[in-house]
């Protein structure tokens, strides 16, 4: 009987999976991010995929997302964020803060 | 000059504020000096290391390397904490009673002292490789000059250095009979703060479920980057935003570390208390 139950818990696994699946891509360009604002799901798992097409460092940071990651020159990494509840969460580029800015808005 | 001296002195803060509280916790114990140099010294090497690796870790676990290198650097630096703190239990009396004796220091803290030295290798390594990066980033872009970068960078270090030493000198001040008990919970604080932290990690890779994100926020109060906030972030492990993960995670450090240093406590006075026999 325990078994059954495993099973039937193991079959809602993949479904966490894909529920993951929703992302998002930013541009980090001669230190700016584009798009600057992204707009994604209330109360959802969202995967931003950030791409440094720089050739210097860029720290991707936001105290209200509660993230910080650093993005290698000309290489992409990926953030998961959320679920979120519905706001303004802004982010920024701590390497180049008077550029760098940005705002994730829930909706 | 002042955006990199800001930087660096943000990088710099954490690791001269660890560097201060454990040079005080280890007072009294011989040859700290030496062990904290050695630990510095592994941490800047290692800084250099990772800065120069950062590409090869990020691609590492589909692109959550540089998360799950964190995460393990962090939670190395809790187990060595603990480590402290249940080692004081078993010989807090003893350093306090040799400490009021000048010259005299605890012998066998050696390899408590390795420990220690591991902790701050570590939590140089952490910010210092950021402050290469974004350094050699800055000397890469051309768009300051390399005097500026390198007069800015030592600024910040300086500033950082400067907080460290108040940190230190301001516990020495604190009489001996409150001390250790003072330095003790100030490194489980600590040490709950780092495993705060590296939950955060584990979220940001999806490798554990956020709970509530945040629990509750009070950016507009006192973010977490404000001076008293990175300080306070720092010691007792203040964020400003945190989920509900991140609390369990700390929540949980508090109470192992505690638990575990009240058993041996509690072990070691009835060993004391026992007969003893041939």
């Amino acid at each position: 009987m325990n078994f059954r139950a495993l099973f039937a818990a193991l079959l809602f696994v993949p479904l966490c999976g894909f529920a993951a699946d929703t992302e998002f891509t930013i541009v980090i360009k001669d230190h700016h991010f584009v798009p600057s604002e992204i707009r994604v799901p209330v109360g959802q798992k969202v995967k931003l995929i950030v791409e440094n097409q720089d050739a210097t460092p860029e720290e991707f940071e936001s105290h209200e997302l509660n993230r910080e990651k650093i993005i290698a020159p000309k290489s992409k990494a990926s953030i998961f964020i959320g679920p979120l509840k519905a706001g303004k969460y802004p982010f920024f580029g701590e390497f180049n803060q008077a550029t760098a800015r940005g705002v994730v808005i829930a909706e | 000059m002042f955006g990199p001296a800001i930087i660096i002195f943000r990088e710099t803060l954490e690791a001269a504020l660890v560097l201060g509280i454990v040079a005080a916790a280890t007072r009294g114990v011989d040859r700290r000096g030496l062990w904290l140099c050695l630990g510095v010294l592994a941490g800047l090497i290692g800084s250099a290391v990772i800065a120069g690796l950062t590409e090869t870790i990020a691609h590492l676990a589909d692109g959550s390397g540089q998360e799950l290198f964190n995460a393990a650097v962090l939670g190395v630096a809790v187990l060595m904490l603990a480590w402290h703190h249940i080692w004081m239990a078993s010989h807090g009396a003893e350093l306090a009673r040799d400490a009021r004796h000048l010259g005299t220091a605890v012998k066998d803290g050696q390899r408590e002292l390795s420990a220690i030295a591991i902790l701050v290798a570590l939590t140089v390594l952490r910010e210092g490789a950021e402050s290469v990066l974004f350094l050699h980033g800055m000397a890469m872009g051309g768009s300051s000059s390399l005097t500026d970068i390198f007069a800015g960078g030592a600024l910040g270090l300086a500033g950082g250095a400067v907080i460290g030493m108040i940190m230190y000198l301001g516990l020495m001040r604190i009489p001996l009979r409150w001390f250790f008990s003072v330095t003790g919970a100030l490194l489980v604080l600590l040490a709950a703060g780092l495993a705060g932290q590296m939950a955060r990690f584990l979220i940001q890779a999806d490798l554990i479920p956020a709970l509530a994100t945040p629990l509750w926020d009070t950016t507009s109060l006192l973010p977490t980057k404000s001076l008293l906030g990175s300080i306070l972030h720092v010691l007792i492990g203040y964020e400003s935003a945190p989920s509900g993960m991140q609390i369990l995670f700390y929540a949980g450090t508090l109470a192992i570390i505690i638990g575990c240093s009240a058993l041996v406590k509690r072990h070691q006075s009835e060993q004391l208390l026992k007969p003893t026999q041939a």
